[in-house]
């Protein structure tokens, strides 16, 4: 063995071992739906005291963010850390303490483009669960065509100015602080009069109001700005330039989305319904082609995701690739979801069921290929970018 | 994931000298071996250039596998991979994969006694054939041929049916049941002949891909002791590396086909013009494009993957393997119908290139494990 596998083996003893003392036995193992994540913010409370306990022995660990810096509050793990740490949470049936935009979103981008004074006030409070982030990207005349956004900020002098709606804003109302994608130049060519700036919900003028989904619950909203006042230091990055800063935030939503990202494609396993349905999908080639075909789509996913980490982890980005991670996860997870429910049969059909809450789950995949970019547009980034397909 | 999977440690991107490799392969191939080539070849009734094997043993891939002892390059498995890829993009014809990659897989394992044959597969002196099936689908383990022992020598008799480079060879690996019946994976060995014995006789057949298959036709061969692979009964784990790294290396040789075959449709789509407009532009298109290369980026990782682990882990192979073999087929069959419907009309004529992959594609998709096979052996080892 090399050193570089000697010291891996080590971290995993260490870090599994960290792991079984220190997450409640009682969250080890429970089923994974919307409902047990945790998303922390002032407004957040505690099923049970079991997940304040992980939460507060996740922090002072630095396990919130397992790759951020020690100064923010983050673990400072290399990659191959970090997939450890997450090989080993899985395997025990650890839950992640905490998941957020935060954490998904805007901390990679205020890391990259934030200045210090940003990048101190509000990564700790992302580490920590203080704060919780929604993102004010979409509008009703803003979603494919997302540069189109309307919302405008004026520049008052002392402060910045804010009219105008965002709508499909997941979690607005439980949020303390909103992203958002503001006009600031609206002579200039669409992409380049966007700036990228934060706002605190609790401001005087920001209202929401909760769309329901077909998954039967509400978690996204309809957000209004009507003359919000806003501090100047909160715009990040150079004015205008808020284009930058939106594309490469949803680099890290696509990959996100697209690999998985625990809280929202949930964390279930074709194997799992597999093994409880075994007759049935024994007596049906078809079920059984699926599946087999399914599993092999994953694993060979799953191997893609790592090959892309490692041409990042050696320099060379991944850049408009990530639209192929976005398109080919999601459009896969809607197939494990399909086929999830079809081993189920009726016992998939209940809101609540035998196999929990799979039915809303199966219902909110079916967003994964729109959220954060619909597939057709990840197809369009892939034509256009890396194939240089022409216009005309 | 745990055991399929490269470890840790290891990157699935190519190394620096495997960049070299694959730039060098790829100048050679294109250069040496276009597509042009595989048709003047076909044109010509031959299954391949013996100039272009000598080449490919001067510069050492004839011996890829090959220990340095025995005069190879001893590059590995992803080494072994990266080539077969590049041969995939231009369809460069050999018999490589039964050569330099299948059977220096399985000689290096048979003791010193092998060392002569290892040197003459790295000289690109020797050309060897795995005489396998018996049937059109892959099946190992129901191999019926019989050796039947008689004093000292055993004497064969059967038919293997679909011998990849089987009229050219001069030696042949052939897998015949010495106890046991068919369906058992004990009970077989594994013997290394020369294809001149008395009692074998050759058909080439006339495959779709213009490459060598034959069937051999065994009546009463003898075979001594000395001419054994491995153990008596347990050829099958004499055999079984050779298996794993020709699956990998031809899973790898389509995913290239795929690339090649995607890469001439995509100049296409940037050339051709209807409606006043370049095909390329049509929204249509550029996502079956782009399906396209999401499809081949996803499987390259599994070619990668089986390479490293074959080259780090190879009692694990099994799933790795099998995940490139089952995803290739799928993929490059997607690749050459996609191809040739972009193509239009154009793309059905023999005088266009592209049916060329397509046909080499089938051939490949069957060789050595369909989808089905695969994705049966990954189901298994994943526990459904
Ligand atoms: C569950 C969920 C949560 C979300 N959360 C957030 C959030 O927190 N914050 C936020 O800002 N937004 C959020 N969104 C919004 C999301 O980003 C948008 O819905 C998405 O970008 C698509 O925009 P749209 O809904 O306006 O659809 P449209 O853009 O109107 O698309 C409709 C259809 O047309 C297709 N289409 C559009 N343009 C093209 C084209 N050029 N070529 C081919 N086809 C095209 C699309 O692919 C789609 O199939 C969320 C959405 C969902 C479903």
């Amino acid at each position: 063995m090399s050193n570089a596998t000697e010291d891996l083996a080590a971290f995993r003893a260490e870090i599994s071992d960290w792991i079984k003392q220190n997450c409640p036995a009682a969250l080890l193992g429970r089923p994974m739906g919307e409902t047990g994540i945790v998303w922390g913010g002032r407004k957040w409370t505690f099923t049970d005291d079991n997940q304040r306990l992980w939460l507060d022995r996740a922090i002072t660990r630095g396990l919130t963010a397992p790759r951020w810096p020690t100064q923010y509050g983050g673990a400072g793990l290399t990659r191959a850390q970090e997939k450890i740490y997450r090989e080993e949470m899985q395997k025990l049936g650890a839950p992640p303490p905490l998941e957020s935009f935060g954490l998904w979103m805007l901390g990679p981008a205020l890391l990259e483009f934030g200045n210090d004074a940003q990048k101190a006030e509000h990564l700790p409070k992302i580490t920590r669960g203080e704060i919780r982030w929604c993102q004010g990207y979409s509008e009703p005349g803003a979603g494919s065509d997302l540069a189109n956004v309307q919302t405008r900020a004026e520049d008052m002098g002392d402060h910045w100015l804010v009219n105008g709606q965002k709508i499909w804003t997941s979690y607005a109302d439980q949020a303390d602080w909103i992203f958002a994608l503001v006009r600031t130049d609206r002579d200039a060519p669409k992409h380049r009069g966007i700036s990228f700036m934060l706002m605190d919900m609790d401001s005087p003028g920001i209202t929401t109001r909760p769309i329901r989904l077909i998954s039967g619950k509400s978690p996204f909203c309809e957000t209004f700005f009507d003359n919000v006042k806003v501090p100047k230091e909160n715009l990040v990055g150079e004015l205008n330039r808020g284009w930058d800063i939106a594309k490469y935030l949803l680099t890290h939503e696509r990959e996100m989305i697209g690999g998985g990202g625990q809280g929202l494609l949930g964390a279930r396993s074709v194997a799992q319904i597999l093994a409880s349905q075994e007759g049935a999908l024994l007596a049906d080639p078809v079920l059984r082609a699926d599946a087999m075909q399914t599993e092999v789509d994953t694993l060979a996913f799953s191997l893609t995701m790592e090959r892309y980490k490692d041409q990042a982890e050696a320099g060379r980005g991944v850049g408009n690739a990530s639209a192929m991670l976005k398109y080919y996860g999601t459009e896969l997870n809607k197939r494990r979801y399909e086929l999830m429910m079809a081993t189920a049969g009726s016992d998939g059909l209940e809101w609540e069921g035998p196999h929990g809450g799979l039915a809303p789950e199966w219902l909110r995949t079916k967003a994964n290929s729109i959220e954060g970019g619909t597939s057709e547009v990840m197809l369009d980034i892939i034509a256009k970018r890396v194939l240089e397909m022409p216009n005309t | 994931m745990s055991a399929p999977m490269k470890e840790m440690t290891q990157s699935l991107i190519d190394t620096e000298d495997e960049v070299m490799l694959r730039d060098a392969a790829r100048g050679f191939l294109s250069e040496s071996s276009p597509v042009s080539a595989l048709r003047a070849n076909r044109d010509a009734g031959r299954a391949y250039d013996p100039a272009l094997w000598a080449e490919m043993a001067q510069m050492g891939w004839t011996g890829v596998l090959v220990p340095e002892v025995a005069g190879g390059a001893d590059m590995g498995h992803r080494a072994a991979g990266i080539l077969a890829e590049e041969m995939g993009r231009t369809l460069a014809a050999s018999p490589y994969l039964s050569t330099a990659v299948i059977a220096a897989s399985v000689l290096r394992q048979a003791g010193p006694g092998a060392q002569g044959a290892l040197e003459s597969i790295a000289a690109g002196e020797a050309i060897y054939a795995l005489a396998l099936d018996e049937g059109p689908k892959f099946a190992p383990k129901a191999t019926a041929m019989q050796a039947e022992k008689h004093g000292n020598a055993f004497r064969l008799s059967g038919v293997k049916a679909f011998v990849a480079d089987g009229a050219t060879a001069g030696r042949v690996l052939v897998l015949a049941r010495t106890s046991g019946s068919a369906g058992d994976d004990a009970g077989l060995t594994l013997f290394d002949i020369d294809a001149s014995r008395a009692g074998l006789s050759r058909e080439q057949l006339s495959t779709i891909d213009s490459r060598d298959h034959a069937r051999l036709i065994f009546d009463g061969v003898e075979a001594t002791g000395d001419d054994i692979i491995g153990d008596l009964d347990n050829g099958f784990a004499a055999l079984r590396p050779g298996l794993q790294a020709g699956q990998a290396a031809l899973a790898a040789e389509l995913t290239g086909l795929a690339g090649g075959a995607a890469a001439i449709t995509l100049g296409y789509l940037k050339e051709r013009k209807q409606f006043d407009r370049t095909i390329g532009s049509f929204q249509a298109l550029q996502h079956r494009a782009a399906h396209l290369w999401s499809e081949i980026e996803v499987t390259a990782s599994a070619i990668a993957n089986a390479g490293r682990v074959l080259d780090h882990t190879p009692e694990d192979a099994e799933l790795a393997v099998s995940l490139a073999k089952a995803r290739a087929a799928q993929t490059a069959k997607l690749a050459v119908s996609e191809a040739v419907q972009m193509h239009g009309g154009i793309g059905m004529t023999d005088a266009f290139d592209i049916g060329f992959f397509m046909k080499r594609a089938r051939v490949g998709a069957e060789w050595l494990g369909d989808y089905g096979y695969h994705a049966a052996v990954i189901a298994a080892a994943r526990g459904f």
